[in-house]
């Protein structure tokens, strides 16, 4: 357990502790522990200001490819999941083996062709080029559904229907409710699926302004190895560490719901 | 860097995968190289082009490439650039090669480096400027650079900046230890054996295996590995005469552990050319601004000097990285592209280049006395650009790459690497590197012969 968490949290202690530092000191000093001059407030705003603050321009791509991409797949997946569980329609079977063969599939594997297909329809190097592909999410389908079977007694929704609610009542005001434990699990898995998503906005894009915080790191760091390039070691590391505050910030948040969710769901 | 390692894999996983499609479309693709040479445009049909309200795109990711095209926007008002930087290297193809298959979305010039040009320029994907007239140029640039960017009879891109190859070295650490610097590779494996000894932390270079050194090394002992004869066939010889003398040197510096096991471009490299622990570097003469924005701490202990030889006396040298500006075929403004060439890599934009940290390919600002005589503090006041010019001339003539370098240097790890990492004879590794290249190149439908 120890070793365990060592080895999860000393990458982000190197983090935390090397965007203290200046360029210089970087590269004169040992790594795991601070050194020199405390520069984490001089990295900060020069990693916001840096290039006409292309950086606040990043974060908020991200943020809007994490609300619309990894939110609308939140709601997709647990409006399917939920009509698969709980409705019997031909053909169930055959979107099941569709389902399970999706989740089958690394994003990685699609990414290629589905730029072909984008770039016929003209949708590269826009932001829908990146939300549309992340909307999906078969395994957040097959999260909800497996777990509506279980959380959403048919029985409460045969009474919903004998006192006159329609289907989308229904779900909006019971159903979602009960399936609360399993769509925040499945925002958690997209959220920061999305946040973290390289390849496919990679590929996708080809104008700096567009590019999630990921992609515009990267090229920060590829910067320092072409002739005549500029090092910024220690804004990408502030970069870096700034990065994954806000995703550390939302794993923590959500999980209470997730906690409160799953442990509701014991005492029944 | 952890990241910059991970970064790499992907990329080389997406250019694995993009090059499977562009080995497709090279089959269906054939049948228009006949069309080609209609799309030339007289020297008055590119300037009445700059005079016309247009927008260019240019991929790229030189720094200089900002201030160039600042200043061509001044002077052509008209014409609007819109620079993009699309990734660095690998990134870079990746996106440039799908956009090729994908029939829409590529630039209308583009950054290229030399070793990746015959890959653009044979699958047909670029506009051979001959038919703009770029063959009147050839005496602007340096012959090893002009070299790079013939290809089969044609001109596939102008060039910009060169790497001739030189050695970087810490003076002090040199004199600390009472070590002379090596001008032979026998000596230079004399001196890193007597620092290691004196000095277990510091080593005479770093190295752990770098596709980009090992075919410059191999192009600067004599080797001629890659033979092209038209666009389809290809002859691969990694074990010729040069292959063979370089991993002589380079055997006993891997096998009696001499080289610092450090990653080039890694932070740790960054902070062994900074404390010394890594004493020199042979490597491209663009170096010098790398080493000043990423070593300034290291700043006046730095010199520079000619690249060991096989034999004393013997001036012998290599390019290593640099590139050009290319026109794609895809561009729907061709003549202002051309334009927008003549610019960046002609005299204004060779000046701006330089100016801001590039090595130049063009002659004329290599024989100005004012780059001559440039005296760099970073460098104790050494006139650096003497021994780098003198590099430039001494380029050893005839080389050329693979037209699927790119793939090839990203099996690299998986062949040459493992002789790095097991500390083995670096003659397998280049015998699993042919190999592997071959095989590739089959697949995608060139005649490949090996030795």
């Amino acid at each position: 357990m120890g070793v365990m968490a060592v080895y999860a949290l000393l990458p982000l202690f190197w983090l935390l502790v090397n965007s203290t530092k200046t360029q210089t000191s970087l590269f004169s000093s040992f790594g795991l522990w601070f050194s020199g001059d405390f520069a984490l407030w001089d990295n900060i705003v020069g990693t916001l200001t840096y290039n006409d603050g292309e950086f606040l321009r990043w974060l908020a791509n991200t943020v809007l490819y994490v609300v619309v991409g990894a939110g609308g797949a939140t709601f997709l997946a647990t409006l399917a999941g939920y009509g698969l569980a709980k409705f019997d329609f031909p053909g169930k079977r055959g979107v099941f083996a569709v389902v399970l063969g999706a989740v089958a599939i690394p994003g990685t594997a699609l990414a290629v062709p589905t730029f072909l297909m984008f770039s016929q329809m003209g949708l590269t190097n826009t932001p829908w080029s990146v939300i549309i592909p992340s909307l999906i999410s078969p395994f957040g389908l097959y999260l909800v559904w497996i777990y509506a079977l279980e959380s959403v007694p048919t029985e409460v929704l045969e009474a919903a229907r004998m006192d006159g609610a329609g289907e989308f009542r229904t779900f909006f005001t019971i159903s979602l409710r009960m399936l609360a434990p399993g769509f925040i699990t499945v925002l958690l898995f997209t959220v920061v699926a999305t946040w973290n998503n390289y390849f496919l906005p990679l590929i996708m894009l080809s104008q700096s302004t567009w590019y999630p915080l990921t992609v515009g790191l990267n090229s920060w760091n590829a910067q320092a190895t072409t002739a005549g390039g500029e090092a910024i070691y220690n804004l990408v590391i502030t970069g870096s560490f700034l990065t994954i505050v806000p995703i550390v910030g939302a794993f923590l948040f959500l999980q209470r719901f997730w906690q409160s969710g799953l442990s509701a769901g014991s005492v029944k | 860097m952890k990241n910059n390692h991970r970064f790499r894999r992907v990329a080389t996983a997406a250019l694995a995968a993009s090059l499977m499609i562009g080995g497709l479309a090279a089959c269906s693709g054939s049948g228009t190289t006949a069309n080609a040479g209609a799309e030339g445009a007289s020297a008055a049909d590119i300037a009445k082009a700059l005079d016309t309200e247009t927008t260019l795109t240019v991929w790229g990711w030189a720094p200089q490439l900002e201030p160039i095209v600042e200043a061509f926007e001044a002077k052509y008002p008209k014409v609007h650039v819109n620079l993009e930087n699309v990734g660095t290297g690998n990134a870079h193809y990746t996106k440039l090669q799908n956009a090729v298959k994908a029939g829409s979305g590529a630039p209308d010039v583009a950054q290229i480096e030399y070793n990746a040009l015959p890959q653009f320029a044979l699958s047909d994907s670029l506009v051979n400027l001959k038919d703009f007239g770029a063959e009147e140029l050839k005496d602007n640039y340096t012959a090893s650079t002009w070299g790079s960017v013939n290809l089969n009879g044609g001109v596939y891109a102008l060039p910009q900046d060169s790497g001739p190859m030189a050695m970087f070295y810490r003076a002090d650490v040199f004199e600390k230890h009472g070590i002379s610097i090596p001008t032979t590779w026998d000596e230079y494996v004399e001196a890193g054996k007597k620092l290691h000894a004196a000095d277990p932390k510091a080593y005479i270079t770093s190295d752990t295996g770098d596709a980009g050194f090992t075919t410059s090394m191999i192009w600067q002992a004599g080797g001629k590995p890659y033979t092209l004869d038209g666009s389809t066939k290809v002859a691969v010889d990694l074990q010729d005469e040069g292959a063979r003398k370089w991993t002589g040197t380079w055997n006993q510096l891997l096998k009696n552990d001499l080289l610092s096991p450090v990653t080039s471009w890694s932070d740790e490299w960054y902070k062994g050319l900074s404390d010394g622990s890594i004493a020199t570097l042979i490597i491209g003469a663009w170096m010098p601004a790398n080493l000043e924005s990423g070593a300034a701490s290291a700043s006046g202990q730095w010199r520079v000097a000619p690249m060991p030889t096989y034999e004393k006396g013997a001036a012998a040298t290599a390019e290593n990285g640099g590139g050009g500006d290319a026109v794609l075929k895809q561009s729907k403004n061709k003549a202002a592209a051309y334009g927008f060439l003549q610019f960046a890599n002609g005299p204004e934009g060779s000046k701006i280049h330089a100016a801001s940290g590039g090595f130049p390919s063009t002659t004329a600002d290599l024989q100005s006395e004012a780059f001559l005589n440039a005296e760099n503090a970073y460098f104790g006041g050494q006139k650096i650009n003497e021994v780098l010019v003198q590099a430039s001339k001494d380029v050893v003539p005839g080389w050329s790459y693979l037209p699927f370098q790119t793939y090839a240097n990203s099996i690299y790890s998986d062949t040459v690497g493992q002789a790095y990492g097991s500390k083995g004879d670096l003659n397998d590794g280049l015998k699993a590197w042919q190999d592997a290249t071959a095989k590739y190149g089959q697949q995608q439908g060139f005649t490949v012969t090996t030795k």
